[in-house]
């Protein structure tokens, strides 16, 4: 175990250094001009442009500008986005902590409901549950996340006005600026629990769920199919014949035996579907208008606000080559047969 | 193949729902004529510049827009738009991965390491968020949009090939080639890739309604078409206004929003009954 962690882990800085190839061979089809904002940290210093120019060696042969732009940003300088009115780093710390929220709550939705119904659609296999499962996963994969959005948002909010767009009411906001409110995570449930307000969790909850919902039903499919065909394959092995024959009963049977064995190829896919998750969060972000930072990405975007579109890229690659090692090693752990190869 | 195809009325719906598509595509000219002189007919004519959209009525069985863009028009040239998108992008990220992965899988040695390792590097990012930041390097636009989405999609169908050739290249009748004289490019054309491409070809067209829906996305942001361009993610993103409707009726505007968001779904659905079936057919385990 110990030397396939190594080996993987060891691959860690390549990948890195790779990705770092990538993007700074993107960023050389701009003029430098163009590229100066992402070197400054107040854009005040763009009006001396030669300066920055000069000082940043953006003029100069590429392997300068190369090592110039990765000492910059190992020392945490990303330059300054127009479009958040901040600095990069500021506002991945300002806008993180809101995307990693809705992340974890859909993924956990995502794990738990694909799981059941990945495995009591492959317990009553072509009954009734197994076609409303099946529906709902080739409906998932054949909607837009922004259709099913905004079709949320006709529904819940434009019908029924429970669940508003956004990530909090005009007074939460104004609570969270006071000195009665302490943000200890970032995310807004937790910090209204622990700050023991009440108020603000149920805000927040009425915020976050109908985000939270469409990307659980975009991404649920790969899960139930995944799970149940695995399921299906546990299922009809002699040890579950033999389960059965010493009388045990049928849940334990299903869950306790057959389902242990069916998570297998289940957990990988889990990490990848995370990743997944930090992938197409950013347009659910942008239905909503949840402040988080795949909304500001596509925003600056737009924008042509390049440092902010590399800062929302370079922190996705990040968590994406990170989830992905973890995948590996989740596998290593729970199939000894990887590690050997 | 066929046989199994007709078994499952999944599939023939996903068929008849591309053959559908297909003739809408087809017959665009005469199913919504363009007005006379028009210079693009992608742009979808305004009767005015109201700003409010009204509902389905005759001469707009769809009704219109914000803007008075006409819904049925984009609705039947989007069509157009969609499969241009979709059949470019798949034929020129499958073209590269063919190109890729025939030369690292037959070659093998350094080219194969030095293309595999660039392959890994595009894999590590997600490919959304690539295609944003190329989007954003080159400028806003639908032509920019299919250039970044084919920039990241070759690398899966190279890896593909590339394994395939590998188990192909082992087999006798190449060897024989060999041996007869038959020269590389021989080699490659005639009888590695006629064997080993079939995957590949499945697993591009099955992509398809990845790739519309990937494409509508970036419309609805505003980085892919233009305003008033036929194309269905951008007609959603006009009818992003209006969704909460009026305050004595909530869904007044229903059709701004209804009509380009089933159009889409509709097309998507049948590309991925029909990848289902292809799957169902490709993978012998699944047989009854």
């Amino acid at each position: 175990m110990g030397a396939f962690l190594i080996r993987r882990l060891a691959f860690l800085p390549v990948v890195l250094l790779g990705l770092s190839f990538l993007i700074f061979a993107l960023i050389q089809m701009l003029t430098p001009e163009m590229r100066a904002a992402l070197y400054v940290r107040d854009p005040r210093q763009l009006s001396a442009i030669d300066e920055v120019i000069r000082t940043y060696h953006l003029a100069d042969p590429i392997y300068v500008q190369y090592a110039t732009w990765l000492k910059e940003i190992l020392g945490g300088n990303l330059g300054w986005s127009e479009t958040a009115k901040m600095t990069v780093a500021d506002a991945v710390k300002a806008f993180f902590p809101a995307t990693f929220e809705l992340t974890i709550l859909s993924f956990a939705m995502t794990l738990a409901i694909g799981l059941w119904l990945g495995t009591i659609s492959a317990v009553h296999k072509d009954r009734w549950i197994d076609h409303v499962s099946r529906f709902i996963s080739i409906t998932g994969t054949s909607f837009p996340t922004f259709v099913v959005g905004l079709a949320l948002l006709m529904v819940f909010y434009g019908k029924f006005g429970w669940f508003p767009p956004g990530r909090s009411s005009f007074e939460t906001q104004l609570l969270l600026g006071t000195a009665e409110f302490k943000s200890y995570t970032g995310f807004l449930i937790l910090d209204g629990l622990f700050n023991a307000n009440f108020k603000v969790v149920w805000d927040a909850f009425k915020h976050i769920i109908l985000p939270a919902a469409t990307l659980t039903y975009v991404e649920i499919a790969l899960l139930v199919r995944v799970t149940r065909s695995s399921m299906l394959e546990e299922l009809g092995k002699d040890y579950v014949r033999t389960a059965r024959a010493k009388g045990l009963d049928e849940n334990t049977v299903t869950i306790k035996h057959a389902r242990k064995n069916a998570l297998i190829p289940v957990i990988t896919l889990s990490s990848l579907l995370f990743v997944a998750l930090l992938g197409g969060v950013a347009i659910t972000e942008t239905v909503f208008d949840y402040p988080g930072i795949g909304r500001w990405g596509l925003i600056a975007a737009q924008q042509l606000d390049i440092p902010g579109v590399l800062g929302f890229a370079s922190l996705s690659a990040l968590l994406f080559v990170i989830g992905n090692t973890l995948a590996d090693v989740l596998y290593a752990i729970v199939d000894p047969r990887i590690r050997m190869q | 193949m066929w046989r199994r195809l007709k078994t499952n009325p999944l599939s023939l719906l996903g068929l008849g729902l591309i053959l559908f598509f297909i003739v809408v595509a087809a017959l665009a000219p005469f199913l919504a004529p363009p007005e006379e002189g028009t210079r693009d007919k992608y742009l979808i004519p305004q009767e005015s510049f109201m700003i409010d959209p009204t509902p389905p009525q005759q001469g707009h069985i769809f009704g219109t827009s914000e803007q008075s863009y006409d819904l049925y028009y984009g609705i039947v040239w989007g069509t157009r738009s969609a499969f241009k998108v979709g059949l470019t992008v798949v034929v020129i990220s499958v073209f590269i991965g063919i190109l890729i992965g025939s030369l690292s899988g037959y070659y093998g040695g350094w080219i194969d390491e030095g293309l595999m390792r660039f392959t890994d590097i595009i894999l590590a990012f997600p490919s959304f968020v690539l295609a944003v930041v190329i989007v954003a390097v080159l400028g806003p636009g639908l032509d920019k949009v299919m250039t970044a989405l084919a920039a990241v999609s070759w690398p899966s169908y190279a890896r593909l090939l590339r394994g395939e050739i590998l188990t192909v290249k082992q087999q006798n009748y190449v060897e024989a080639a060999r041996a007869l004289g038959a020269g590389t490019g021989r080699i490659l054309t005639r009888h590695i890739l006629p064997n080993a491409i079939y995957p590949l070809v499945i697993v591009g067209s099955m992509s398809m309604g990845q790739v519309v829906i990937t494409a509508a996305a970036f419309s609805f942001v505003g980085l892919g078409a233009p305003v008033g361009y036929a194309d269905w993610g951008q007609l959603i993103s006009l009818s992003r206004n209006w969704i909460i409707g009026t305050s004595g009726n909530s869904f007044a505007y229903w059709h701004t929003f209804f009509f380009p968001a089933f159009a889409i779904l509709l097309f998507v659905l049948g590309w991925n009954l029909l990848g289902d079936a292809f799957r169902d057919i490709l993978d012998p385990r699944m047989k009854k």
